[in-house]
């Protein structure tokens, strides 16, 4: 076990760093991805497989989703287009697919060990993780949701497409001359 | 548990290096995620200490956080290229403050 949480540690270290060195940002999420990855793989070596869970479909799922989307959409262009074309030659997901195949033999090993015999720290499951999630925290799961609401909102407004952002008192202004 | 802790710092501070020499926008994003990812790491290493779902309860909340976060910054991110062209911070500093 210990074996298993060194590796990942190096491979989560080493993907973070490789990530924020990148020049292109597409190489950069794919060492993101890897690095969302191990950290899961610590998250279940420290006795949290429910929170490993949600690294990956949140972080690695709809996280990086975003970035992604973001990335494509401001690459756009002429130089865009070229750009396109090189970005997935082999030397630059190579790595991080062996990362990422490293990561899948230590999940297969997690798996094949008998259930509880593995982890080093005492499990904290799901069921407790809910129980105190939805009694004492009770509040502070209700202002997640408000805070959630507000993001939604406020990506929605900031998105949207105005080419003229004119002052509501000079847009009247505009109308009365116009017309 | 010191060495899972080492892991928290090490991943934090290169998050923090990011943020402060990358004059990309979307870098600084992905550097602010790292960092909030190193944070709710340290969470969950301290819950695993004592054994108890608080650690997990505060990276729930550190994950929705994170996850309203990106959404906003990335729309900021949206409006500057739109508006400048660009993904430079250095552009960006019409304002002189």
């Amino acid at each position: 076990m210990t074996t298993i949480f060194y590796i990942a540690s190096i491979i989560a270290i080493f993907a973070t760093a490789m990530a924020v060195s990148r020049k292109n940002g597409v190489h950069a999420l794919l060492y993101l991805i890897v690095s969302f990855l191990a950290v899961a793989v610590l998250f279940y070596t420290l006795g949290a497989p429910f929170i490993a869970a949600l690294e990956v479909i949140v972080y690695a799922g709809a996280i990086i989703v975003l970035l992604v989307f973001v990335t494509m959409m401001v690459n756009l262009g002429k130089e865009g287009v070229e750009k396109e074309s090189q970005l997935l030659h082999p030397t630059s997901w190579i790595l991080p697919v062996l990362l990422t195949l490293l990561l899948l033999g230590e999940f297969l090993y997690l798996l094949m060990l008998q259930p509880g015999t593995g982890l080093s720290y005492q499990e904290v499951g799901p069921k407790q993780v809910g129980l105190s999630l939805f009694t004492d925290y009770m509040i502070l799961v209700e202002m997640a949701a408000m805070l959630l609401m507000a993001g939604i909102i406020g990506a929605y407004h900031l998105s949207k497409s105005n080419s003229k952002t004119v002052h509501r008192y000079l847009r009247d202004e505009q109308n009365e001359t116009n017309g | 548990m010191e060495m899972a802790l080492l892991v928290a710092i090490i991943l934090f501070l290169i998050g923090l290096l990011g943020v402060l020499v990358r004059r990309n926008i979307l870098f600084m994003l992905i550097s602010i995620e790292v960092m909030l990812n190193a944070a709710g790491l340290a969470f969950i290493i301290a819950g695993a200490r004592w054994g108890n779902p608080d650690g997990q309860v505060m990276f729930i909340f550190i994950l929705a956080m994170a996850a309203a976060e990106v959404s906003v910054g990335l729309a900021l991110v949206m409006q500057m290229f739109r508006k400048l062209n660009t993904l430079d911070t250095n552009v960006a500093s019409e304002m002189k403050g």
